[in-house]
């Protein structure tokens, strides 16, 4: 078996006795609960020594026949199947006294070859023990569900109490959903067999009583109201409603004193609903307020900016959005990657190293950089940290989709008459699709109002080696000259 | 609690409570952080259950029932005369927070009546997210109505902080949407499910948060003339283009304040379950909907019979399926076998023939199944050719009667 970490019991396990109750037969006492760490203590010990399970009384009660001591854990640790591993502890903390007897009894019969055993379902005794793991499992599913905290009134820091009454001896396997979920918090659970409480240390303790809960809460009320709002009464149907919470439960649910008079009103609301007579608008109809409802689209390049300006990057960590540059009624425009390290600090498209080269082979060619449309697909920078240097990182195609309609609209804006993509990323937020430079370069059909052609991004040339460079530069200013004649 | 705000509460829960989408399941299993709150498991939980039988897991309200569109289901139309209510964004996280402490609840489901713009609605309700999540470390659940009409960027910026986002059909023909929802735009609403469809794939792929529970939707059924067959047909076709998690169905119940457009009559709740059961069907037990429609009358399911049933009984030369040697698809069409029972019963037949209470023990439906099934020591006589057996099987057709 697993060793798993052990739960901070408070109570020691009782001892197992030699005690005989008759011929050959074993007693194993353990302590009264779910005691996990003396089952398998005595489950590993009783194995070795190879008792049948026919020999065996377990007795949950510390029984005053044996001397409490604790258990030495020298059976060898049991190899079980995962199946029956992950069995065990969800059938410990289970009322019926007969757990331990038929756990052991499937471990007698695991570890004396039937290694499939679990996978039989039909067979009586794992059937029995599914049904005792479902109880189980129903149960602290309940717990976490219908337990209710109360706020402790005074200042200071919140602390929450709440008294649930479990079917099983579930408290223990029941607390880390609450830490997980309320670790922030201070809180008890009192139960009427033991107690839980949480201050960034998880501690049990002894039983509590329903009156050490604090009476009444500031959001109790309020909860009642949501709960009697909620509900639908035409669609009435009290089955369902006590097939999934069952009435042991209300008495500690605040909400469901509620229920009575929602059912006995039930009937005649809704039929009041269905009967009543449907009634003249007493507004007028808003026609203005419609129709303006409609033109909620940016008007212009400038709203467009405003909003792409105040939102979020879809990664933290640019220090502003980079907006597009150059005239509304450009002839062309430029469609880069994502703005740099000096883009971001400066807010502005193609000033960096590689918007430097743009600048220059865009002279080259007969381009005014100033009479074109730059901007980029992708609205941050996205960077990783190497030391104080922040390094440039390529925006996946999640990040190219989340800006893409502000690219859609704002070349919408400037309505060239050809769009140069600037390398794959730009081709993809055109496009949709990754498609690579190589075999796209060159005038390019994107389905949109204006013409396109696909060209490498200048920041590929300042990776190439000096003289492949000089090369692929030439045809760089070659593809914009192209491109200049296009938008002629 | 002051009484200003419980009044609000009252009113944007009541306008809220006809939206059926409201599970907590699905969303990545998350802890507290140090000083956060929260946590989601996967599961969902059911928090309580109101005498509807409905589950009560997130809190379920709007951030305004003021609305400018006017369909004539809603109880918040335009032209309808309910109270109506405004919560601020602050509001509804101090709710959202000081519930979930309580356990109270698993996380907030908003959705809002559309004031001034679709894009001034979308916002605010993610603002409502953004707050939860950046200012009080929340990591329950949060589910955010999109709204259709709002601009794209808008919605990417929703699924940053939402588990879920949905957005609801309602009506399923454009011919319904343009009869009883004049400023709802079919096209729209598609286009919407179709962005955070993709959206959600690529954020899975590149191991991103954009509303990691999936996109839902809800479809009202008799508010309109939409044949069952057709809402199966339909709610396959958003599964299969949008990759929805859920069709939510939504009987159409009578509301305070009715429109002249929708006579007011009980909601159909049979109808209503009848659909869910068809659709699981398609979900989890490798039905097609030609099967479904096969096993409905003239579009319209069975309301007396459950449609695995109806089709078993229309295909009868396919029964009895001998448990120890059929495949698991013929063994999912047995009426009474769950999906688990049958995985038990394929995993449990490799250790040994089953016999017949080997079978009871692994599903609780035997009663249901007997007469479609044979056992190493059970064949049903001549069971699956009676004429009556719809009649042994079936349960009262009328509608469960409110009083």
């Amino acid at each position: 078996m697993e060793e798993a970490p052990r739960p901070q019991n408070p109570l020691p396990s009782a001892g197992e006795g030699g005690g005989l109750l008759g011929r050959g037969i074993r007693a194993a006492g353990l302590a009264p609960g779910a005691d996990l760490a003396g089952f398998r203590a005595a489950a590993r010990r009783l194995i070795a020594a190879g008792v049948s399970p026919d020999d065996i009384v377990w007795q949950t009660e510390a029984a005053s026949l044996f001397a409490a001591a604790p258990i030495p854990a020298d059976g060898s640790p049991l190899h079980l199947p995962r199946a029956v591993a992950d069995l065990i502890p969800m059938v410990v903390p289970h009322r019926d006294p007969e757990r331990y007897g038929l756990l052991y009894a499937l471990i007698w019969r695991v570890s004396r070859g039937e290694r499939a055993l679990m996978e039989v379902a039909s067979d009586p005794l794992v059937h029995r023990l599914h049904r005792m793991r479902k109880a189980i499992g129903r149960d602290l599913h309940k717990m976490h569900a219908f337990l209710r905290f109360r706020r402790t009134p005074g200042e200071g820091p919140e602390r929450f109490v709440a008294w649930f009454e479990p079917d099983h001896h579930i408290l223990e396997a029941a607390a880390p959903f609450f830490v997980d979920r309320f670790r922030a918090l201070n809180w008890s659970i009192l139960t009427p067999e033991g107690s839980a409480h949480w201050d960034g240390a998880l501690r049990f303790g002894p039983p509590g009583r329903r009156e050490d809960v604090p009476e009444g809460d500031r959001f109790e009320a309020g909860w009642r109201d949501y709960y009697e709002s909620t509900f639908n009464p035409a669609r009435l149907n009290l089955d369902a409603m006590r097939a999934e919470m069952p009435r042991k439960y209300w008495r500690n649910m605040p909400e469901t004193a509620a229920i009575p008079a929602l059912v006995r009103a039930a009937g005649a609301r809704a039929r009041a609903m269905i009967e009543r007579e449907p009634t003249m608008p007493a507004k007028r109809d808003p026609v203005r307020a419609v129709a303006r409802m409609a033109q909620d689209e940016p008007e212009t390049l400038e709203a467009l900016n405003a909003i792409i300006a105040r939102s979020e990057p879809p990664v933290p960590g640019a220090t502003q959005a980079v907006l597009g540059e150059g005239p509304v009624g450009a002839r062309i425009a430029f469609v880069g990657e994502q703005p740099g390290d000096q883009e971001d600090r400066q807010g502005r498209p193609f000033v960096g190293p590689a918007g430097q080269l743009l600048s220059r082979a865009l002279e080259e060619a007969g381009i005014d950089r100033r009479e074109a449309y730059l901007t980029n697909a992708v609205k941050h920078f996205k960077f990783s940290l190497r030391g104080r240097r922040r390094i440039h990182e390529k925006p996946t195609a999640g990040e190219v989709s989340h800006d893409r309609w502000w690219l859609e609209r704002e070349l919408g804006f400037v309505g060239p008459k050809l769009v140069v993509a600037l390398g794959a990323t730009a081709v993809l937020a055109l496009t949709g699709r990754q498609i690579p430079i190589t075999r796209a370069r060159g005038p390019a059909d994107f389905h949109k109002a204006f013409e396109g052609f696909v060209t490498v991004h200048p920041s590929y040339l300042l990776r190439l080696p000096d003289e492949a460079r000089d090369v692929a530069y030439r045809a760089f200013v070659d593809d914009l000259r192209r491109a200049r004649a296009m938008a002629a | 609690m002051d009484e200003t705000l419980a009044r609000k509460l009252r009113i944007l829960a009541d306008a809220a409570k006809y939206d059926a989408s409201c599970a907590s399941s699905g969303a990545p299993r998350r802890k507290a952080g140090a000083d956060g709150l929260g946590s989601t498991t996967g599961a969902g939980i059911c928090h309580a259950y109101t005498p509807d039988g409905r589950c009560v897991s997130l809190l379920k309200i709007l951030l305004t029932n003021y609305c400018l569109f006017d369909c004539a289901y809603c109880v918040n139309r335009r032209s309808s005369n309910v109270a109506r209510a405004r919560f601020s964004v602050e509001e509804v996280v101090t709710l959202t927070v000081e519930f979930y402490k309580r356990n109270y609840i698993e996380g907030l489901f908003l959705s809002s009546g559309i004031i001034r713009s679709p894009d001034y609605t979308m916002e605010t309700l993610t603002r409502v997210a953004r707050k939860l999540r950046r200012e009080h470390g929340f990591r329950g659940y949060i589910h955010l109505k999109s709204i259709p009409a709002a601009s794209p960027w808008l919605i990417e910026e929703a699924g940053l902080y939402a588990d879920r986002l949905s957005v609801n059909l309602e009506l399923p023909t454009e011919a319904s949407l343009i009869r009883l929802a004049p400023e709802k735009d079919g096209a729209a609403i598609e286009e919407a499910m179709g962005q955070i469809g993709e959206r959600i794939v690529q954020a899975r792929e590149e191991r991103r948060r954009f509303s990691p529970a999936g996109q839902s939707t809800q479809v009202i059924v008799g508010a309109d003339a939409t044949t069952d067959e057709a809402m199966i047909r339909k709610s396959a076709l958003l599964y299969g283009t949008y990759g929805l998690k859920r069709v939510y169905y939504s009987a159409f119940s009578p509301i305070p304040d009715a429109s002249a457009a929708l006579p007011p009559q009980a909601p159909p709740l049979r109808r209503e379950h009848r659909l869910y059961q068809a659709d699981w069907l398609i979900r989890y037990y490798e039905f097609s909907p030609d099967d479904v429609a096969g096993a409905a009358e003239g579009g319209m399911l069975a309301l007396d019979i459950d449609p695995k049933l109806a089709w078993a009984l229309k295909n009868r030369h396919r029964f009895p399926v001998d448990v120890n040697r059929a495949d698991r698809e013929m063994l999912l069409r047995v009426p009474g076998l769950g999906a688990r029972a049958v995985d038990a019963i394929v995993k449990a037949r490799r250790h040994g023939r089953l016999r017949l209470d080997d079978v009871a023990r692994l599903t609780s439906g035997l009663k249901r199944a007997r007469p479609f099934l044979i056992a190493e020591d059970f064949r049903p006589t001549t069971l699956t050719d009676r004429l009556d057996l719809r009649a042994k099987l079936a349960e009262p057709a009328e509608q469960l009667s409110l009083f």
